[in-house]
């Protein structure tokens, strides 16, 4: 469904991106590893046309995704940012509830609450939370705000972006169950980057490995400990000595 | 350094780099312009900036007006009186406040007050990728943030130098009155009748287009702000500074075609 081929993408004189070719199946649960700093986030980026590739083709369900109705386009979409993104001068119900408030989706004002407060419910939120400002929750109580709001006009595309960091492990497990929940139940295509290898087995039907600008390892989660590849192996298991340079 | 090894290079560059800020502003001016017309709209952003841009200046230029058209009361009369044109003091404060100094101090005011808000905010939106969420969410951030500043400020500020006119005068007519023995009825009778329509339509044409400096440079400069907090105050020093300086080279071109 998603299909990457060949994508670049340099900042000055730093070579992100060097060939990076990866295919997503409808419906299924990707999960993108890799060092810090070596251009996952730019690659969802990419994708969604907030940072534009140097070269190489992005494509949608075979369509070209740089061309087109954009508003159509994102409408399929759903992101949750590494940073969080919240908009810190609306409260947090209505963060959850941007895509409600306005636009073709627009949902008179009680409804469009009744919804927010359902999916911070899902992300383990209470009802109380809907009314605070982002600025006065905790970073990982943020990061929740930022799946629920991602999640929240059910797209049918999802990317979480390390979606677990930052939470303690009973809710991280939460919400590696919910993503699974979206995937299989709703039928969700999602793409998650995490460095997190247990949320990886709970997530991901498939896995790829970023070094170096482009994907090293990819298949499916059942195949990632027998792969054999030196640089997979060294990551899964978080060694310090391995073809991967410790400085980058 | 290399300023002072190579002045030529140097001041080239500098020339390129103006050249470029006025294309690429004139660009972002086109773009904002362009998507007023175009729905979707956004009237409550409108309105939250119509009470930040307009309301809430409220008191600054009333204050900075009420002050200056004291002083200017004053000042006439003293330089009035050098050659016995003491009596000159209405129309002078009147013709001064409405033509020059009310657009001007309202214009200085707001680039103060709105345009490094607005740029300050919109830059932190930048760097902590608020503005790459609105897109993902289907939001357009030239729709959203920036034409509801835009129109609030096109609407608000002409406003806002009648009403600091007003105020101005009624400051040099309190100053007149209170202090230098001026006939109330005869002061305001004067002013009336010595200011023209032209005055007021100038006024409220520099108004109108200082407003559009002032709301666009916050736009332009926190659109386009990056690397964290520095850029953000980056972003707004550049902002206050280029909507002061444009203010001014409007207020001499503006006044020359008013002439
Ligand atoms: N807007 C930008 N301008 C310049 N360089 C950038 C920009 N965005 C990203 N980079 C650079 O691109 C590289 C990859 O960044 P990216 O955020 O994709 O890393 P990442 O793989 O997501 O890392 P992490 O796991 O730490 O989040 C980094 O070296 C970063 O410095
Ligand atoms: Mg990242």
């Amino acid at each position: 469904m998603i299909e990457l081929d060949n994508l670049q993408k340099r900042f000055g004189e730093n070579r992100v991106l060097r060939g990076l070719t990866l295919n997503v199946e409808r419906g299924t649960s990707m999960v993108i590893i890799g060092g810090s700093g070596t251009g996952k986030s730019v690659a969802l980026k990419c994708i969604l046309g907030l940072v534009t590739p140097d070269s190489g083709t992005i494509k949608v369900d075979g369509q070209d995704a740089t061309t087109g109705d954009r508003d159509a386009f994102l409408a399929r979409f759903g992101m949750l940012f590494q940073g969080g993104a919240l908009f810190d001068s609306l409260p947090v119900w209505q963060n959850v509830a941007f895509r409600h408030l306005r636009g073709s989706l627009k949902k008179p004002q009680a409804e469009a609450r009744e919804l927010a407060i359902e999916k911070l419910r899902r992300v383990g939120l209470k009802p109380e939370t809907a009314d605070q400002l982002p600025a006065e929750l905790s970073g990982g109580m943020q990061k929740r705000v930022g799946l629920a709001r991602a999640i929240a006009a059910d797209p049918e595309i999802i990317f979480f972006d390390e979606p677990t960091t930052g939470l303690d492990p009973i809710m991280a497990g939460v919400i590696n169950d919910l993503i699974r929940e979206i995937v299989v139940e709703m039928g969700a295509t999602a793409m998650t980057i995490t460095h997190d290898m247990t949320s990886v087995r709970a997530i991901a039907d498939n896995v790829a490995m970023l070094h170096e600008g482009v994907i090293k390892w990819t298949g499916p989660v059942s195949q990632m400990d027998a792969s054999g590849d030196p640089y997979l192996d060294q990551f899964i298991h978080g060694r310090a000595e391995g073809p991967i340079a410790a400085v980058r | 350094m290399s300023a002072l090894l190579h002045p030529l290079a140097f001041i080239g560059a500098l020339v390129l780099g103006i050249c470029g800020t006025i294309g690429k502003v004139a660009i972002f001016m086109a773009r904002s312009f362009s998507h007023i017309l175009r729905p979707p709209f956004y009237p409550k952003e409108l309105g939250v900036a119509l009470l930040n841009i307009g309301w809430l200046s409220l008191p600054v230029v009333g204050l900075t007006a009420i002050f200056t058209g004291g002083a200017l009361a004053l000042q006439i009369y003293s330089g009035g009186s050098r050659f016995s044109a003491e009596a000159v003091v209405p129309q002078i404060v009147a013709i001064g406040m409405v033509r020059e100094l009310g657009p001007v101090l309202v214009g200085l005011m707001i680039a103060a007050r709105v345009t490094s808000s607005i740029a300050a905010e919109i830059a932190t939106m930048k760097v902590t990728e608020q503005i790459d969420a609105l897109v993902t969410l289907s939001t357009n951030p030239m729709k959203y943030l920036v034409v509801p500043r835009l129109l609030a400020a096109l609407i608000t500020v002409p406003m806002l130098v009648g009403i600091g006119d007003i105020i101005g005068i009624a400051g040099g007519y309190t100053v007149a009155v209170q202090n230098l023995g001026f006939n109330p009825a005869t002061y305001l009778k004067n002013t009336v009748n010595f200011l023209e329509p032209l005055d007021v339509i100038s006024s409220l044409v520099k108004g109108a287009a200082f407003g559009v400096i002032a709301a666009l440079m916050g736009c332009y400069y926190g659109m386009k702000s990056e690397r964290g907090a520095q850029g953000v105050g980056q972003a707004t020093k550049n902002s206050v500074e280029a909507a002061a300086i444009l203010i001014l080279a409007a207020n001499f071109v503006l006044t020359g075609m008013f002439f």
